[in-house]
């Protein structure tokens, strides 16, 4: 069955299991690698993206689900806040493993977004279902802060 | 600056050739201890470097790029930019230039010199087996590109200077860019010796240079073993037994085999796998599957029933891995005698990117894509299991995403069941993706192993620490594997390590330890032994030294007197971190120090506990002595993951085992760290002009010792058993 959503701003129509959740559709039928499988039950948040704006974990989120809304991925991140947050991950030298990144990016992008200076408070809030095993959270952190700064 | 991973996945296999012969016409590269083509390469395997140079670590284009050839896996350590730091620096490259390929499994050119013969990467080790390699490496290169200009233009090699790959004759104002010279250095002879610099001269190590890894791991680019795609390929579900130690009596695939996708259902030694063309598919078949399971041979016990019995063996004699005097005569004139009992739970690693292997497996040879930690066991392992040679075995190693220990297994268990399957498949060179998922991650064993640990001080009438008792009860790691040489007398070495190593100074020590058998698969989980024995120590020094009413930083750097390096770190965190000055009510700070790996970590961490009795790590101060900082923002990001790996095991995780099985099954129930309850983190490195030693895997060490030791600090209660906070919900 074939289900039609703006991915990445293209109409783009998936043929698959309407229940197939977002996570597969996106990985191994529009064969895009960058949103992560890290637990399948919404846990963990590798593998988050964003329906209509708001970050999402595609892990669970079945494919008909979307039809006719607007899905953005890692690949297709294009506002200034998440041109923001790529910037400050690099220069704060954010990844270790590497692996969670793309959904930390993705929720840190959603919560800058919709709040242009979050508290800590804020930044534990939309950031504490993202898991990332080596620990980065301090620089994470210290990246959607210096991302959250208007540029001089 | 890119790490370009290279990634065969995606081409095709003659073009791929064709392309690492293209390379070979243009490439400088720096080898040593010649040993002729390597077999993997007779064998016509996939490989980037050129036939010409089999003990590469560095390949210098005509386009000037540098590319250092890296034989330690990437999982987040850094080890890329550390080891490409290290050779860079010595070759006087353009860091801008540099980028780093992951070198194939042959022991014989990328063994890991700390492990001998095996190519792999654990313990710390890659910079400090590494160090003097590379710098001769990059020295080499740097040498025969000199050598090469100075022919070229008839000048001694002495007026020559080189920065970031340009060579200048400042008296005749040339100047080549190694691109320039890679023909003619090719044809010169690789001297046998070459001067290093002197580190006062160093414009890497001891900077910043930004990671290589770090651009494509921020947007989705990075290349894992899940990201591996090849036409034709099969994704691979394993239903594994739900016992440790039980196998398949028999099943029913005729639901599963009816999912849409499904390819084929078999049977392998480790249970009944699924081949579909998705995932989705071949979860789904597998959820079908109809499996009966032979117990009868099964490990059947709760953990909390061994616990009981390692309670019960810590009272029995057990095998000596350290004796200093005599601790019972110690103990027996002590004016006051303190005692602990601490217990730790199984462990799982849970690295974000759960186990994963591309194989392609034909009758002609075997081509692995992963996140290969552990190349050469893994290549013989691979090959026992589909009946070839280990030298028909290639290993292309992949970035993975995280593994904390869990790749570096001696039993290669993924990477075995993968291979099974493709044989189970027909052979048949179709490339197949085993995946795990998180349930199969944290029901599949190779644990963290359980401790029990009992440990007995005696303080003489002056208050000074005489006698040190310290019982370890516990199963084997390297016991039944290929690391079981390692065990010396009965002891292992990783079982007691921290513990037998004690750093302080007591006149009657004794360390001993009783090793337990259960059907429990264990292995290595970051910073190993003292992942529970730093705990032990540390928590109960702080307990010494409050019942001789010494404040826990002084009665520590009086007994390290004989320990400047560790004394030094002890006192460069209490310093940064104020040790001594008051806090807030309801605020508490705890130390702790430990030896891993050659490389000494202290931490003091401040803990508040609220009306509730909520506790939250406020912040921790971390002086690191890892020798020569090869590159310290890398040793700070270890430090602060460290960290957070440690603090979560500590406060949360746990596994469980309830008549054998395993009571937890993914992130819900088995714990880890999040966001909100991270710490502020401070690093301070000490300064040093000796070799370095490694920084992913001290860092968690001392983290709970000073966590519990601060706990007590703000409400007097002492925490002996870990996870801190049981099952979650009471976590604050």
């Amino acid at each position: 069955m074939a289900t039609t959503f703006q991915l990445n701003g293209k109409s783009t129509t998936l043929d698959a299991d309407p229940n197939m959740p977002m996570l597969w559709a996106l990985r191994e039928v529009a064969g895009l690698h960058g949103t992560k499988f890290g637990c399948g039950m919404a846990l963990c948040g590798a593998c988050t993206i964003h329906l209509d704006g708001q970050a999402v974990r595609s892990c669970v989120l079945p494919l008909a689900s979307v039809a006719n809304r607007q899905v953005t991925t890692i690949e297709g991140l294009q506002s200034p806040q998440a041109k923001a947050v790529q910037a400050a991950w690099i220069s704060l030298q954010v990844p270790q493993c590497g692996y969670c990144q793309s959904g930390q990016i993705m929720s840190a992008t959603a919560l800058l977004e919709k709040n242009a200076a979050p508290t800590d408070a804020d930044i534990d809030a939309a950031m504490s279902g993202n898991i990332c095993r080596c620990g980065t959270y301090t620089r994470i952190r210290a990246a959607i802060h210096a991302a959250a700064k208007p540029k001089a | 600056m890119s790490s370009r991973l290279h990634s065969p996945a995606r081409a095709d296999r003659r073009e791929f050739l064709k392309g690492a012969g293209a390379a070979a016409v243009s490439a400088l590269t720096i080898g040593f201890e010649w040993a002729g083509p390597s077999p993997a390469m007779a064998a016509g395997g996939a490989t980037t470097l050129p036939p010409f140079a089999p003990n590469a670590f560095v390949r210098i284009g005509a386009d000037d790029s540098v590319t250092v050839i890296s034989k330690h896996i990437e999982m987040g350590q850094g080890s890329y930019t550390g080891l490409a730091t290290i050779l860079a620096e010595e070759l006087d490259a353009d860091w801008a230039q540099v980028r780093v390929e992951s070198a194939p499994a042959d022991a014989t050119r990328y063994a890991n010199l700390v492990f001998g013969k095996i190519q792999g990467t654990g313990g710390s080790s890659a910079m400090a087996n590494s160090w003097a390699q590379l710098r001769d490496a990059g020295a080499k290169a740097r040498a025969m590109l000199l050598t090469a200009a100075a022919n070229r233009w008839r000048v001694p090699v002495s007026e020559l200077t080189v920065d970031k790959g340009v060579i200048f004759h400042a008296g005749s104002k040339r100047q080549a860019t190694f691109g320039s010279l890679v023909k003619a250095a090719s044809a010169l002879p690789v001297p046998a010796t070459v001067q290093l610099k002197n580190p006062e001269s160093f414009t890497l190590i001891g900077h910043l240079p930004p990671r290589v890894d770090v651009p494509a791991k921020c947007d989705g680019t990075a290349q894992f073993t899940i990201d591996v795609e090849m036409p034709g390929m099969l994704v691979a579900l394993l239903k594994r037994p739900p016992l440790f130690g039980a196998t398949v009596k028999s099943f029913d695939a005729s639901a599963a085999g009816q999912v849409p996708g499904v390819v084929k259902v078999v049977q392998v030694p480790g249970g009944i796998a699924v081949l579909a063309k998705s995932f989705w598919a071949a979860k789904q078949a597998r959820d079908a599957l109809q499996i009966e399971w032979d117990d009868s041979k099964a490990e059947k016990r709760s953990s909390a029933a061994l616990m009981e019995e390692y309670r019960r063996l810590a009272d029995q004699p057990a095998l000596s891995a350290r004796k200093d005097g005599d601790v019972q005569k110690a103990l027996g004139a002590a004016t006051h005698r303190i005692s602990a009992s601490y217990e730790f739970p199984y462990l799982a690693h849970a690295p974000m990117e759960p186990l994963d292997a591309v194989v392609k497996l034909d009758a002609h040879g075997c081509e692995i894509w992963t996140g290969d930690q552990f190349q050469t066991l893994d290549q013989a392992n691979a090959a026992h299991t589909a009946g070839l040679d280990p030298q028909q075995v290639i290993i292309h190693t992949l970035y993975a995403g995280g593994s904390f220990g869990r790749r570096a297994n001696v039993y290669s268990d993924y990477i075995v069941e993968a291979v099974s399957i493709a044989k189970a498949y027909g052979a048949d060179g179709t490339p197949i993706k085993l995946q795990w998922t998180r349930e199969d991650d944290i029901h599949g064993g190779l644990y963290r192993p359980m401790y029990f640990h009992k440990l007995e001080a005696g303080l003489n009438a002056q208050g000074e620490l005489t006698g040190w008792h310290h019982v370890i009860v516990g199963q084997s790691i390297m016991a039944g594997g290929a690391f079981a040489g390692m065990i010396k007398d009965g002891v292992d070495p990783t079982s007691v390590e921290g513990a037998a190593t004690l750093a302080y100074s007591i006149p009657n020590i004794a360390v001993d330890l009783s090793t337990t058998t259960t059907g429990v698969p264990v292995l290595w989980w970051r910073v190993v032994g003292s992942s529970h024995t730093t705990f032990a120590v540390e928590t109960f020094i702080d307990e010494v030294a409050h019942a001789a009413g010494v404040d826990a930083f002084s009665f520590r750097r009086k007994l390290l007197e004989h320990e400047p390096r560790m004394k030094a770190v002890l006192e460069l965190a209490a310093d940064k971190a104020g040790w001594g000055s008051p806090l807030p009510k309801g605020r508490g700070r705890g130390i702790a120090v430990g030896e891993a790996f050659k490389t000494l970590v202290a931490q003091v961490a401040e803990v508040s506990v609220d009306e509730t009795g909520a506790i939250k790590v406020e912040r921790v101060v971390c002086a690191v002595d890892c020798g020569i900082a090869i590159n310290p923002d890398i040793i700070r990001a270890q430090m602060e993951g460290g960290i957070g790996f440690g603090l979560g095991a500590a406060m949360y995780s746990a596994i469980t085992l309830i008549d054998g099985r395993v009571e937890q099954s993914n992130f819900n129930d088995y714990r880890v760290l999040r966001m909100n309850e991270m710490p502020q983190v401070e690093v301070h490195i000490v300064p040093s002009a000796v070799d370095p030693t490694g920084v992913g895997e001290p860092g968690v060490a001392p983290i709970g010792p000073a966590v519990a030791n601060a706990i007590f600090a703000a409400t007097g209660k002492r925490l002996h058993v870990f996870p801190f906070f049981k099952g979650g919900a009471e976590a604050s």
